[in-house]
C-alpha cells in the first residue's frame, strides 16, 4: 500500500482568462508564479479553457511533453469535472479563480491580485506534494452476501443478490424461513383497488428461496462473530450446535422486530381478563380460525382494538409503529369476515395512519357498517362478567366518553427491534460488537437522502430492524439492502471509498513507526474502521473507510496522511500564502471549509456574484473532523490574525456527514483555544461558525463579522517572526 | 467503484430527481451504464425546490452536491436533459426507448459568465421558485444547477429577431435556431421516476386560491423559506412584504378526498408541521394554526410532532369550509368545523398554506409503453418478472428517504435484467 508516483513529475499550469478573469486579474503576474514552480515544465494562457480547443492544449501537453501533474487556475473544480477528466494517472489540481475569486472580489484590485496569486501557490504547493495512490486492493474480494434473518425483509434481500448473480448465506434462527409472515392471517392490500386483503406471500418466497441455486439457507442459525472488512468479512455462525465460518464481502441485517411486551400493559386491560389479547395473539386466532373468547370458547362476536397500545407512549414506545393502524382496520375485517352478519368491530385510535394507498382501505372499512371507528383516548379496559370487556374512551368524536361491552379486547401493540436485545452481528471491532443505532434501539440512518448511510461500512439493515414498516415496505427494504451490499462488495474489489466519499481512490496511510499508540484515531473514527493490536497500535480495515480524514485530525504524532491530503501538503498550502506586514494594515484570516457544504455554499456566493472580503484564504477540508491542530498553530505563529472553521452542524440533527467531523472540531478547537490563552494569544482568533451549504447569502456578512472581530483584538503578534 | 465494462445494455432512469439521480448512482457505482432522461432543464426535481427536509431541517442542497457530484465525476451515467420519453417498445432485457429532445438554445460551449443575461430583454415566471419571482428569457435554473448551463425559454424569448444574447456571448454558445431532436435508445431496463406535481389547488373553490396572494401552496412556502429563495429565506406576506404574526395551515388540501385525490399524499403532515417550525424558527410570537384530519405522522417523525406541539403550534381536527379575505383585504379569516366538539371556529391568518397534495406526474399523461398505471395515475410494480420498475412518487406518494430507499431497491430489480441477459 505504498504511495507510488510512476514517472518524474512534470507540471502543466493552465490559466485561463476566459468569464473575466483576464479583464479582472493580473495574468501576468499569475504566469511568473506558475512558471518560477519547481518541476514546472510549462504554463498556459488561454480565453476559453474548458472549450474543445482548450482541453486539447492540455490534452497535447499530456501526450507531447509528457506532463502528469496538471493544475488548472480557472473556475471551480465543482464544474467541468467531465470536461477535465483526464487519465487516472494525471495528478490534477484545480484553483477556484472564477467563483471564488474573480467573481466575488472587485476586478483590478491589488488585494484580489493578492488573494488569486495565494490560490494559485497553494494549487501548485498541494500539487506538487500529492501522488497517485497505487491500489490498495491485496487480494480478490469474496462475492457473497450474508443476510440475517429471513423474514419478509431478509428472503427478499437473499432472493435479490441471489438474481443479480451473487452468492447469498441466508441465516434464520427459526428453524422455518418466514419470520413474522409466518403468524401472519392475509397481508394488507398492495394493489389497486387497494381494498382487498392479500394471502400472506409466503409460501411462494420460501419456494424461490429453496430453488436458487445462489442461496444457501442456514436454519436455527445464529452469527457467532464477524470479523474483516468489507470484500473480506469471516463470519462464525453456529448452526444446530455446529459451527462454521463463512467468508462473505456484505451484510444484510434483517432480524426483524418483536412486538412489544403486552404484559407491561396493564392500564390497558391486559391480564385484565383473558379476553384481552395482544395484536399478535388475534392474528394467530384469525390464522387457525378460531376467533373466539379464550375465557369460554365461545366466537369473538364484538371485538374492540385499542391502538397505540404503547406506541406514541413517552412511558412506553415514544414512537410511531407506523403499522398498527392498518393492521388492526385488517383485523376487524376478520372479525365482519368470520360474522358478516353479527361480527362487530369497535376501532379507537388517536389519528388513524393509512398513508399513501392504504387510505382507500380505510375508506372501505368506514363503509363496513359493522365497523366502528372513532378517535378516542382509551381510559379504561376492565372486564365485565366473567366473559366480557367494557372499554371505556374519553375525548371521542361522538360526543363524551363512550363504554362498549365486548368479547374481545385486542391491544395494538408496536414494533421493538430486535437489535435492543442483544447486538446480533457480534462485529469483532474496536467501537464494539453492534450496528450502532440512532434512537429507540433502531440501527437505522440518519441520512434523509441516503437511508443505506451506515456507520459500519458494507453492513447494513433494513427492515422493521430498521425501522417500523409494513411487509410491503421491508420487502423493498430488503431489495435496497442487498444493492447495497452488493455495491459494498464492488467498492471493496477496485480498492476506492464507499459513500459519501463515493469512487475516492485515495486512503490514509500510518506512520506506524512515529506512533505513540495513543489510540485517539482507534476512539475517534467515526465509521469503526481501525482496530488495535497487542500494543494498542492502529491497525487499518481500509475497506472500512470512509476517508473522512477525522483520524488525521486526531493524530498528535502527524503520522497519518492521504496521498492528496497530508499534514505536510496543507502546512505547505499555509506557507505559501503571504502574509502582508503589520504596517500595510491588511489581515490574513484562513477558512478552513468542509468540501461538501460550505465550499460549495461559498461557489453559489460567486455564482451571485455575492462581493466579500479579500482578506479571507479558504482551504478546502475533507471535514472540520479532518483538520489536524498543527495547521492552526502553523497559521498562527505564521502570522495570520484569525481561523475560521466553517462546516456542518453538530448535535442531535447534525448534518455532517462524517458524523462526528464538526462535533469533534469544536471539542478540539476548546483545547486550542486554551494552547492560545496560555500563549497569550485571544481564544476567539479561532472560531467555530456553522454554515451550511444553503447559507451562501450569508456569507459576505460572516467574513465581515469576522474580520471586526479581528480588528478589534487587533493583528497578531507574532506576525513577522 | 467498477466501471462498466461489459457489453450489456444501459439501464434507462426516467426523471432526474431525488429518486431517479439515487437509482442512477446505485446501479452506477456497482458497474452498470446508465442513462437519465429529465424534462427539466436541470436535474434535482422537486425535491431540490424544498426549503428543509423533515425531519432534521437540513437543506436538500447538502444531498443533492453529494449526488450530483456522483453523476458529475461517473463516465458510466448520462444525462439527457429537456427530454421527454416518447414511446417505449420491446420487453424485459431489450427495450427500445424514444425520446423527443426540446431544445436548451444553448449548447455545451457555456460557461454561465452572465454576459447574455445583462443584455435579455424580456423576463419569464421562474419555475424553480413556483412563479414567486421572475428571471430573465434566458436563466441558470438555479445556483446549484446541474448541467451549469444557460437556457433559454422560447416562450419568453423574442428569439432570432432580439438576438442581443447571441451577440453578447463571447463564447459562441447561444444558438436560438436550435431544434428538438429525436433520439432512440436501446436500454435492458426502465426505472420509473416520475415523481410527482402538487394538486391543482384552485379546483377546490373554498380555499380561495388564486383569489388572494397570501394563500399560498406548501411548495410556494417551501421556496419562501428556503435560503436560495425569493427573500432568502425570510418568510414574509407575499402581499407586502410584512412579517407574518399568524399563519395557518389547511393539511389535505386535495388529498383524502374522492371529489380530488382520493389517496393520503403521506408527507403533508409532516411538511406542514416542518413549515411551521420554520416560521416559529423565525418569529417565535408567531402563532400557528394547523387544520388536520389526522396527523400522520409514522415511526420516529412521531419525535417531530411532539416537538411541534411544544413550540406551540396549534392543532385542531377538523375541515376548513372556506377561507375569505377580511373586507378590507388585510387579512384572511379561515373557518373551520372543529371535528372533536363539533363547534365552528375562525382563525385569522397573514398567510394560509394549503398543504396541496402529491399528484403523480403521470396523471393524464401516462408513460406510452408496456406497464400499468392506476386510476390515479401511479404505475404499478410489476407482479412478475417485468423490466419497468416504478420507484418514488411515481408508484406512491412518499417521502424523500422513502424514495431513495425504492430507488435503491429497483436499482437492482434493473440489474437483474442485465445479468439474465449477459
Amino acid at each position: 500500500m505504498a504511495n507510488d508516483t510512476a514517472a518524474e513529475p512534470k507540471l502543466g499550469t493552465y490559466i485561463c482568462t476566459g468569464c473575466g478573469l483576464g479583464e479582472a486579474l493580473d495574468i501576468g503576474a499569475l504566469e511568473k508564479i506558475a512558471q518560477a514552480a519547481p518541476k514546472s515544465v510549462t504554463c498556459k494562457t488561454h480565453a476559453f479553457f474548458c472549450s474543445d480547443e482548450g482541453v486539447k492544449v492540455i490534452r497535447d501537453d499530456l501526450a507531447g511533453a509528457g506532463v502528469n501533474h496538471v493544475v488548472i487556475a480557472a473556475c471551480s473544480g465543482r464544474v467541468n469535472q467531465e470536461v477535465f477528466a483526464f487519465p487516472k494517472e494525471v495528478v490534477l489540481d484545480r484553483v477556484n479563480l472564477r467563483e471564488q475569486v474573480a467573481w466575488s472580489h472587485a476586478a483590478k484590485d491589488a488585494d484580489t491580485d493578492a488573494l488569486a496569486q495565494d490560490y494559485l501557490r497553494m494549487g501548485l504547493v498541494k500539487n506538487s506534494k500529492s501522488s497517485i495512490p497505487a491500489s490498495p486492493v491485496t487480494q480478490e474480494v469474496y462475492e457473497t452476501l450474508l443476510v440475517i434473518g429471513a423474514g419478509a425483509t431478509g428472503m427478499q434481500a437473499a432472493i435479490e443478490a441471489a438474481k443479480a448473480g451473487h452468492k447469498v448465506v441466508l441465516v434464520e434462527k427459526e428453524a422455518e424461513l418466514g419470520g413474522y409472515m409466518r403468524t401472519l392471517h392475509r397481508q394488507l392490500p398492495q394493489r389497486q383497488p387497494y381494498t382487498a386483503l392479500m394471502e400472506p406471500d409466503l409460501a411462494r418466497k420460501q419456494v424461490e428461496v429453496k430453488a436458487q441455486p445462489n442461496i444457501t439457507v442456514m436454519t436455527s442459525a445464529e452469527v457467532v462473530k464477524i470479523s474483516g472488512q468489507p470484500g473480506l468479512f469471516t463470519a462464525l455462525v453456529k448452526s444446530d450446535g455446529r459451527e462454521s465460518t463463512l467468508q462473505v464481502g456484505a451484510v444484510v441485517l434483517a432480524t426483524g422486530s418483536s412486538p412489544y411486551d403486552a404484559t407491561k400493559l396493564g392500564h390497558l386491560g391486559f391480564g385484565a381478563s383473558p379476553n384481552v389479547v395482544s395484536s399478535d395473539t388475534f392474528e394467530a386466532m384469525a390464522k387457525s380460525g378460531k376467533l373466539v373468547r379464550p375465557s369460554d370458547g365461545q366466537p369473538a362476536r364484538s371485538v374492540a382494538f385499542v391502538l397505540c397500545a404503547g406506541s406514541r407512549d413517552p412511558d412506553h414506545l415514544p414512537y410511531c409503529s407506523s403499522t398498527c393502524c392498518a393492521t388492526s382496520l385488517k383485523q376487524a375485517a376478520y372479525v365482519r369476515q368470520a360474522n358478516p352478519r353479527e361480527g362487530r368491530a369497535y376501532v379507537f385510535y388517536r389519528d388513524m395512519r393509512t398513508p399513501g394507498h392504504l387510505e382507500y382501505f380505510y375508506k372501505a372499512m368506514q363503509q363496513d357498517e359493522g365497523v366502528f371507528l372513532t378517535k378516542g383516548k382509551v381510559t379504561a379496559v376492565k372486564a365485565a362478567g366473567k366473559n366480557q370487556v367494557a372499554v371505556t374512551a374519553e375525548e371521542t368524536l361522538l360526543g363524551g366518553p363512550i363504554t362498549v361491552e365486548v368479547d374481545l379486547v385486542v391491544l395494538a401493540t408496536g414494533m421493538v427491534p430486535s437489535t435492543l436485545a442483544h447486538d446480533i452481528l457480534g462485529l469483532q471491532y474496536r467501537q464494539g460488537p453492534a450496528l450502532p443505532d440512532l434512537k429507540y434501539g433502531f440501527p437505522d440512518s440518519h441520512f434523509i437522502c441516503f437511508p443505506y448511510e451506515t456507520r459500519r461500512t458494507g453492513v447494513f439493515a433494513a427492515g422493521t430492524v430498521r425501522a417500523p414498516m409494513t411487509i410491503a415496505d421491508a420487502t423493498i427494504d430488503g431489495g435496497g439492502a442487498a444493492m447495497k451490499g452488493i455495491q459494498a462488495i464492488a467498492y471493496a474489489r477496485t480498492g476506492e471509498a464507499a459513500l459519501p466519499r463515493a469512487m475516492d481512490p485515495t486512503y490514509p496511510v500510518f506512520g506506524l513507526d512515529r506512533c505513540t499508540a495513543c489510540k485517539r484515531c482507534t476512539e475517534e473514527c467515526p465509521f469503526g474502521t481501525l482496530n488495535e493490536d497487542d500494543k494498542g497500535f492502529p491497525q487499518l480495515n481500509i475497506n472500512r473507510c470512509r476517508r473522512c480524514g477525522i483520524c488525521m485530525g486526531a493524530c498528535p504524532e502527524r503520522v497519518i496522511n492521504f496521498q492528496n491530503y497530508s499534514i505536510d501538503g496543507m502546512s505547505s498550502q499555509i506557507r505559501a500564502i503571504e502574509i502582508p506586514s503589520e504596517s500595510s494594515g491588511k489581515l490574513r484570516i484562513l477558512a478552513f471549509m468542509c468540501e461538501n457544504d460550505a465550499y460549495p455554499a461559498i461557489d453559489m456566493a460567486g455564482v451571485r456574484r455575492l462581493q466579500y472580503d479579500a482578506q479571507v484564504r479558504v482551504v478546502p477540508v475533507r471535514c472540520l473532523g479532518a483538520i489536524n491542530q498543527v495547521w492552526i498553530a502553523d497559521s498562527l505563529s505564521g502570522g495570520f490574525d484569525g481561523v475560521m472553521l466553517l462546516g456542518c452542524k453538530y448535535g442531535d440533527n447534525y448534518q455532517c456527514h462524517m458524523i462526528r467531523g464538526s462535533e469533534l472540531a469544536v471539542e478540539r478547537l476548546g483545547k486550542i483555544q486554551e494552547t492560545l490563552n496560555r500563549l497569550g494569544l485571544e481564544a476567539e482568533r479561532v472560531q467555530y461558525i456553522e454554515f451550511p451549504i444553503s447559507d451562501y447569502q450569508r456569507f459576505p456578512e460572516i467574513v465581515k463579522g469576522f474580520v471586526k472581530a479581528i480588528r478589534k483584538i487587533g493583528p497578531n503578534p507574532f506576525k513577522g517572526f | 467503484m467498477a466501471t462498466a465494462t461489459s457489453d450489456a445494455l444501459p439501464i434507462l432512469v426516467i426523471g432526474g430527481g431525488i429518486a431517479g439521480l439515487t437509482a442512477a448512482n446505485e446501479a452506477a457505482e456497482a458497474g452498470h451504464r446508465v442513462i437519465i432522461v429529465e424534462k427539466e432543464a436541470y436535474l434535482g426535481g422537486r425535491a431540490i425546490r424544498l426549503g428543509k427536509y423533515f425531519p432534521k431541517l437540513c437543506p436538500p442542497y447538502c444531498g443533492f452536491e453529494i449526488n450530483l457530484r456522483r453523476i458529475k465525476q461517473n463516465p458510466d451515467v448520462t444525462v439527457h436533459t429537456l427530454a421527454e420519453v416518447t414511446r417505449i417498445a420491446g420487453g424485459p432485457g431489450a427495450y427500445t426507448v424514444s425520446l423527443r429532445q426540446e431544445p436548451r438554445y444553448v449548447n455545451q460551449r457555456c460557461t454561465v459568465c452572465n454576459e447574455c443575461v445583462a443584455v435579455c430583454p424580456e423576463e419569464r415566471a421562474d419555475d424553480f421558485n413556483y412563479g414567486l419571482t421572475k428571471t430573465k428569457a434566458i436563466y441558470l435554473p438555479h445556483d446549484m444547477a446541474f448541467p451549469m448551463k444557460f437556457a433559454v425559454d422560447m416562450a419568453a424569448c423574442q428569439g432570432s429577431s432580439c438576438s442581443k444574447c447571441v451577440a453578447a456571448c463571447q463564447y459562441d454558445a447561444i444558438d436560438l435556431a436550435q431544434q428538438a431532436q429525436e433520439k432512440e435508445l436501446k436500454v435492458g431496463a426502465i426505472i420509473v421516476a416520475t415523481g410527482w406535481r402538487p394538486y391543482d389547488a384552485s379546483r377546490m373553490d373554498n380555499l380561495g386560491f388564486g383569489t388572494h396572494p397570501n394563500i399560498v401552496s406548501n411548495v410556494q412556502f417551501e421556496r419562501m423559506a428556503a435560503e436560495s429563495g425569493p427573500t432568502g429565506g425570510k418568510i414574509l406576506r407575499p402581499s407586502d412584504g410584512k412579517l407574518p404574526k399568524r399563519v395557518v395551515f389547511v393539511h389535505c388540501a386535495g388529498s383524502r378526498d374522492e371529489n380530488h385525490l382520493p389517496f393520503c399524499s403521506s408527507i403533508c403532515c409532516m411538511s406542514s408541521l416542518k413549515e411551521g417550525l420554520l416560521l416559529k424558527e423565525q418569529y417565535p410570537e408567531a402563532e400557528v394554526t394547523d387544520f388536520y384530519i389526522d396527523i400522520r405522522t409514522p415511526g420516529r417523525y412521531e419525535d417531530f410532532f411532539t416537538t411541534a406541539k411544544a413550540a406551540g403550534i396549534e392543532l385542531i381536527k377538523g375541515k376548513v369550509a372556506k377561507i375569505e379575505a377580511s373586507t378590507d383585504g388585510n387579512y384572511l379569516v379561515v373557518t373551520a368545523e372543529d371535528a372533536v366538539n363539533g363547534k365552528k371556529v375562525h382563525r385569522v391568518a397573514d398567510i394560509v398554506v394549503l398543504a396541496t397534495g402529491m399528484q403523480p406526474s403521470l396523471a393524464g399523461a401516462m408513460l406510452p409503453g408496456p406497464l400499468e398505471h392506476d386510476d390515479d395515475g401511479f404505475v404499478m410494480t410489476p407482479v412478475s418478472d417485468a423490466g419497468i420498475f416504478p420507484v418514488g412518487c411515481a408508484r406512491a406518494p412518499v417521502d424523500v428517504t422513502t424514495a431513495t430507499r425504492d430507488a435503491t431497491a429497483a436499482a437492482l430489480h434493473s440489474i437483474h435484467q442485465l445479468v439474465a441477459r449477459s
